[in-house]
């Protein structure tokens, strides 16, 4: 599947996107935060702080216990700041 | 209902945008016209600029649900957002929220219930340029408070003058 990532989880990643293949375990939405969280430095860094980072399966907000099974595109980022 | 959302680099014209809302209609009594303005200013630091990311295709998405749940929540004739991104300038308008209706209750209440919602949910993230350099700017718990109040029970239809 697809990874996007923005703003300062873009910085912190040191990429704007990336295909991934987790491990069949990683199930939720909250799991692939803790899974990416232990690919790297970066990534350790984008996701130290999980309950601040949001989410959104094929451009559709999802929560953490979203299951992340049939998607193509997942995507993270911090709270909006728009408007 | 006529609905406009466009996302866009270049600056926007409200008042030729309001007027398209209109145009050739009579039934419109009302026009609602939000637009939000870069400041110079940010959690009380002067900036340079403001540059607005998004997420292409999602924001576009998120508006629309939201122009639909306005529409599904107060009788509405037409629905204008735009959204800038990339570097704007102090002084410079980022968002256009127009709504008309027939009577200005419904305009007045979906216009502020699309900024709030606009606020917290669309995917758009605003990086200021102050002397110490690029900060990220931090959401606020008032934005998520104002989108909340709507959550309660939709009130009926009313058609006031």
């Amino acid at each position: 599947m697809k990874v996007r990532y923005f703003a300062w989880v873009r910085e912190r990643v040191g990429k704007a996107e990336e295909e991934i293949d987790p491990p069949a375990a990683v199930a939720t939405v909250g799991e692939l935060v803790g899974w990416l969280a232990r690919k790297g430095e970066g990534y350790a860094y984008a996701f130290e702080n999980p309950k601040v980072i949001r989410a959104a399966i094929d451009k559709s907000h999802v929560r953490a216990d979203a299951r992340i099974a049939g998607a193509a595109e997942i995507a993270f980022f911090p709270p909006m700041t728009g408007g | 209902m006529t609905t406009t959302i466009r996302l866009q680099g270049e600056v926007f014209n409200v008042s030729a945008e309001a007027a398209l809302l209109t145009r050739g209609r009579t039934d419109i009594g009302a026009v609602v016209t939000f637009t939000g303005i870069c400041r110079a200013d940010e959690a009380g630091e002067p900036i340079a600029a403001v540059t607005l990311e998004h997420y292409p295709g999602m924001a576009e998405a998120e508006i629309a649900r939201h122009v639909e749940a306005a529409h599904a929540r107060w009788p509405l004739l037409g629905v204008t957002v735009i959204h800038r991104y990339g570097r704007l300038a102090p002084g410079e308008p980022i968002v256009l929220v127009a709504t008309a209706s027939s009577h200005r209750e419904a305009a007045f209440a979906a216009a502020e219930y699309l900024m709030d919602y606009l606020k917290t949910r669309a995917p758009f993230w605003k990086q200021v340029e102050k002397a110490a350099g690029k900060i990220w700017v931090d959401a606020k718990s008032a934005d998520d408070a104002a989108a909340e109040r709507w959550s309660a029970p939709a009130p009926s239809h009313g058609a006031v003058e």
